[in-house]
This record gives structure tokens, C-alpha cells and sequence, in this order.
């Protein structure tokens, strides 16, 4: 019993981690499903939406800042689409991607110019923030939340994708740009609709994730967005599923080896992962055999 | 009517259309035939809007395509079934007839038009819920032409739909574009496989290296010297 009580928060921790991991990893997959680019602004985005809603709490309650935070994030994903990405779709691969990382540079540029560089304080969000007793252990209810949430997401996105119209038009551009056009497919509103549910889901990880964090500086979209590319790489990028699984296997990891005492060693855990995958399979858990990788 | 004009055609340095003209009337079957790079998928990449032009004009019922975008083009009423049948291999049989279907929002008759497609392919039907990717080429070429069917276009154009079928099976295929035909759709055919295509075809159009050297009816091109030696395999003596 003893064990239990003091091992379940890691393990907590761990689910809850893979599950804000999922949903940052769930736009890298899906943006590179379809635009086979790794949409290196993509954490920053992330991080972005921690500091709005830094500047939102302080001037208006939770009821209005948390949509407020999603609907800017949403906003911002789309306009990074149409305006670095979008005009260079018949550019050469190598060219989407510098201009993915001038972005992610901007993003941070922006936002250290904003904060001045200070760690911002994230706010307690009321309830998510509370804390709760599980079998004699002591974490936040958002340990709790976050992959109930996580899971209620990623069903909501499949049917999306299996089930709807917009769903059966990302499949189609995802395997044939060309074909799709054929089809009448608007492409461009395929691709604006994937970027919107990317950075939908990286806000909702962000208030996840900051919750049980202390402040948001401008590079702190850098370690969960490579932990969630990883899981994006670790799934087989392109895979929805594999992303899930990817991130929730490094979260639950990541926290056992922290449970072992070796701390220091956790994040050097996932990119020895990271390596080991792209060694021995490149495609990973459920990556097509075909597809042409970066 | 699909009328082109002078149209020209060049990938960077590569002149792939060197001004062709050609027409194709309402209801009938035109065959665009050629060798291998001689500019035949060239002319339907233009049509349907995939590849710019350089000069020349487009027209469909007296407005021009060119410069539309694709989806514009497919609402005119022009529905290309690519080289290579380039069915969505991860969508269902049915999931890929909705995709044809894509910029129509009449569910009611999106229903009666898979239906129609069932009709004119059983084998479809049998095999709806199959993913497109394990079909057998035929089936393929089928779920594309049904596929290409589902947008209800006036005019279809066919890119080598015989490439890589066994005989019998472009039998069939051939029979089924007369049929399509017959129902009213335009069509506009390309083909290697000169001597199914020329028995088909009402107008024929030969393309050499991106200029038409011939044209003139099926029977008249099937007749013609110079094409039985290089189209239809028979060897000088
Ligand atoms: N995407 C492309 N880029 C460069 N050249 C091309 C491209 N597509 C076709 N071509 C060239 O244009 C010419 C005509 O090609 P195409 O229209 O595919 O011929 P066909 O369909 O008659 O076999 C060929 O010389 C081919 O190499
Ligand atoms: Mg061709």
C-alpha cells in the first residue's frame, strides 16, 4: 500500500503528461500528413497560447479568458498557414521548412519582446487547479482531467476524420494533392482546417499543461513540442493513433525513470528514443512503408 | 462544346504543347491519340486546370477555362479520370464515389447517382466497403470512371484508361465509355492503344511531339497508311 501511495503519482503524472503530449504531437502528425512538413512553429504556438492566457486572466475571468485563448490560438495557427506556408506550396520542400523555422523564431522573438524576457506567471485556473487525494496521494484535479479530456478529443477528431465530409477530404489531400484537385477538393481549405484543429488542440494541452507549471517564457514551447514531435515520429508521423500512443508511452517513461530517481536522465530518455527510432524504424509504430520522410 | 485554340504549353525550358487547335462537340466520343510524351496528358493537365499555360485559349461553351482553378473547371461540367486511375487507395470503394461527389451537396441525388454507378459497375457495389488500394487494376479503372461519374459531368476525359488492363478488360471498359456515351456525356478520350480508341472515336486527333499532325474520323485514321505503321503496330514490308 505504502508503494502504491508513493509510485501512483508518477504514474498520474505520467498519463496525465502523455496526454497534454498527445495533444501538441496531434498537430505535428497531422499537418505533416497532409503537407509533409514538420511544422517546426508548432510548440511555439504552443507556448503562445500559455502567455495569452497569462494577459487574458489578468484583465477578464476564466469564463471568457480559457475561450478567448482557444479562439486567438486557432487564429494564430491559420494565419501562420496562410501567411508562411501557403504561398510556398509549390516551393520546394526544403523552402516550407526554413520558413517553419523563421516562424518559430518570430513567434519566440515576439513574445520575448512582450514579456521582456521574465517568466510569466501562469494563472491557477479555480477547480482544474484544486487538489485532490487518490489512493492517499496528493495531485491536482488537472492530473485527473487531462487524459479523460486527452481521450474525449482524439474520439471526437477520429469520427472527424472517418465519419464527416471535411474528414474524407483530409484523407484524400493527405495521399494526392493532384487527384484531390480533380475532385474539386479546395485544397487550401483542407489544409486551413488542419491548422485549425492542430492549434485548437495545442491550446487545449496549453492550459492542461501550464497548470501544473510555473511560468511561461518564451522558449518553454521547446521541450513539450520536441517531446510531442518525438511521439509523432515514435507513432509513425502521419498516424493520428500512433501520435496518441507515441506521447503516452513517453509521458508514462519519462515519469517512471523520474520515479527511479533518475531525473536528470528523463528528457535524455526521449531523445535516445528519438534516435533508437529513426535507426531502426524510421516509420514507426504505424508509419506507412511508403511515404518519402525528410 | 470544348473548343482550344493555339495552345501552348511548356514546362520551364520543355515545350510539351507546341500550339495545338482541336474540338471536341457536344456528345460525341474525340480520341486524342500519341506516343508516349507526345503531350497527351499534357493537354488534359490544362484542361482541368492542373498545369498553366503559356498561350492560347481554352473555351467550354464559349467561356474560357483558362486560369480557372480546378474545381471551377470540374463545376463547368469536366471531369478527368487521370492516367494511372489514381484511386484514394486508404478510402473505401464508396468513401472514394462521395469523393467525386465532393462539390455537390444533394444527398438525395448523390444516393441515386451511386446507384446509377452500381448499375453500370456491379463489381463496385459488390466490394463497397473495400479499401480502393486492394482492387485489381480493372477494378480500379472502374471505381475511377465511376468515380469521375459522380460529380455528373457533361464531359469526361479518359487519360489511357486502357494502360496496364488485360484485354479483355479494356473490352470492357471501352463498352462501358460507349455506354457513358450514350447517356449524354461528352467524351474526350487518350489513348496509346490507337486501334481501340480510333473504333470508338467519332473525331480522332493525332499528337506527335506536341503538335496534332492528323485528325479526321476514327474509321478514316484507322484506313490511313501512315498510322496503321505507327499507331497500330503492322510493320512496313
Ligand atoms: N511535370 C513535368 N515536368 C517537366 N516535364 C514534363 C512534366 N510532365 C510532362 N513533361 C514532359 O512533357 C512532355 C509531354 O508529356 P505528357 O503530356 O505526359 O505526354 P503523354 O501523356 O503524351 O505521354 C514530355 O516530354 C514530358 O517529359
Ligand atoms: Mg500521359
Amino acid at each position: 500500500m505504502q508503494w502504491i501511495t508513493n509510485n501512483l503519482p508518477y504514474l498520474l503524472a505520467g498519463i496525465s503528461v502523455g496526454g497534454q503530449y498527445a495533444l501538441i504531437a496531434i498537430g505535428y502528425t497531422m499537418v505533416y500528413g497532409i503537407l509533409r512538413l514538420i511544422n517546426f512553429a508548432h510548440g511555439d504556438i504552443f507556448m503562445a497560447a500559455g502567455l495569452i492566457m497569462v494577459y487574458a486572466s489578468a484583465s477578464m475571468p476564466f469564463y471568457l479568458s480559457i475561450p478567448l485563448v482557444l479562439v486567438l490560438t486557432v487564429l494564430l495557427g491559420f494565419a501562420v498557414e496562410r501567411v508562411a506556408y501557403k504561398p510556398l506550396r509549390q516551393a520546394p520542400r526544403m523552402s516550407v521548412m526554413i520558413s517553419a523555422i523563421g516562424v518559430s523564431y518570430l513567434i519566440q522573438n515576439v513574445a520575448l519582446y512582450v514579456t521582456g524576457g521574465l517568466s510569466q506567471q501562469y494563472p491557477n485556473i479555480p477547480w482544474l487547479s484544486d487538489t485532490v487525494v487518490v489512493f492517499g496521494a496528493m495531485t491536482k484535479r488537472v492530473t485527473l482531467i487531462t487524459p479523460v479530456l486527452t481521450l474525449i478529443l482524439i474520439v471526437l477528431l477520429v469520427l472527424l476524420i472517418n465519419r464527416t465530409k471535411i474528414g474524407m477530404g483530409m484523407r484524400a489531400v493527405s495521399k494526392d494533392f493532384e487527384t484531390s484537385l480533380l475532385m474539386g477538393i479546395k485544397i487550401d481549405n483542407v489544409i486551413s482546417v488542419t491548422f485549425i484543429i492542430g492549434s485548437f488542440l495545442a491550446a487545449v494541452g496549453s492550459l492542461l499543461f501550464f497548470t501544473n507549471y510555473t511560468g511561461v517564457t518564451p522558449t518553454v514551447g521547446a521541450m513539450p513540442g520536441l517531446k510531442a514531435f518525438v511521439a509523432a515520429v515514435f507513432g509513425g508521423i502521419g498516424s493520428v493513433p500512433g501520435a496518441v500512443i507515441g506521447a503516452f508511452i513517453i509521458g508514462i517513461c519519462e515519469n517512471i525513470i523520474k520515479a527511479l530517481g533518475w531525473t536528470t536522465f528523463s528528457d535524455a530518455f526521449t531523445f535516445a528514443l528519438l534516435i533508437l527510432i529513426l535507426i531502426f524504424k524510421p516509420t514507426g509504430l504505424f508509419g506507412e512503408k511508403t511515404t518519402d520522410k525528410v | 462544346m470544348l473548343k482550344i485554340e493555339n495552345l501552348e504549353v511548356a514546362y520551364g525550358g520543355i515545350q510539351a504543347l507546341r500550339g495545338i487547335s482541336l474540338e471536341v462537340p457536344d456528345g460525341k466520343i474525340v480520341t486524342l491519340i500519341g506516343a508516349n510524351g507526345a503531350g497527351k496528358s499534357t493537354t488534359l493537365r490544362t484542361i482541368s486546370g492542373l498545369v498553366k499555360a503559356k498561350s492560347g485559349s481554352v473555351q467550354y461553351d464559349g467561356k474560357e477555362l483558362l486560369g480557372l482553378p480546378s474545381n471551377k473547371i470540374l463545376e463547368a461540367g469536366i471531369a478527368q479520370i487521370p492516367e494511372g486511375r489514381r484511386v484514394f487507395p486508404n478510402l473505401t470503394v464508396l468513401e472514394n464515389l462521395k469523393v467525386g461527389a465532393y462539390l455537390r451537396s444533394d444527398k438525395a441525388e448523390i444516393e441515386k447517382d451511386i446507384k446509377w454507378v452500381y448499375e453500370l459497375f456491379p463489381r463496385l457495389e459488390e466490394r463497397h466497403w473495400q479499401l480502393a488500394g486492394t482492387l485489381s487494376g480493372g477494378e480500379q479503372q472502374m471505381l475511377a470512371v465511376g468515380r469521375g461519374l459522380m460529380s455528373r459531368p457533361k464531359m469526361m476525359m479518359l487519360d489511357e484508361p486502357s494502360l496496364g488492363l488485360a484485354p479483355l478488360v479494356v473490352q470492357d471498359i471501352f463498352s462501358i465509355i460507349r455506354e457513358i456515351n450514350r447517356q449524354g456525356v461528352t467524351i474526350l478520350l487518350v489513348e496509346q492503344n490507337a486501334n481501340m480508341a480510333l473504333k470508338t472515336a467519332d473525331t480522332a486527333y493525332v499528337l506527335e511531339t506536341g503538335v496534332i499532325t492528323k485528325s479526321g474520323t476514327g474509321l478514316e485514321l484507322l484506313n490511313d497508311e501512315s498510322i496503321k505503321e505507327a499507331y497500330l503496330g503492322k510493320t512496313r514490308t
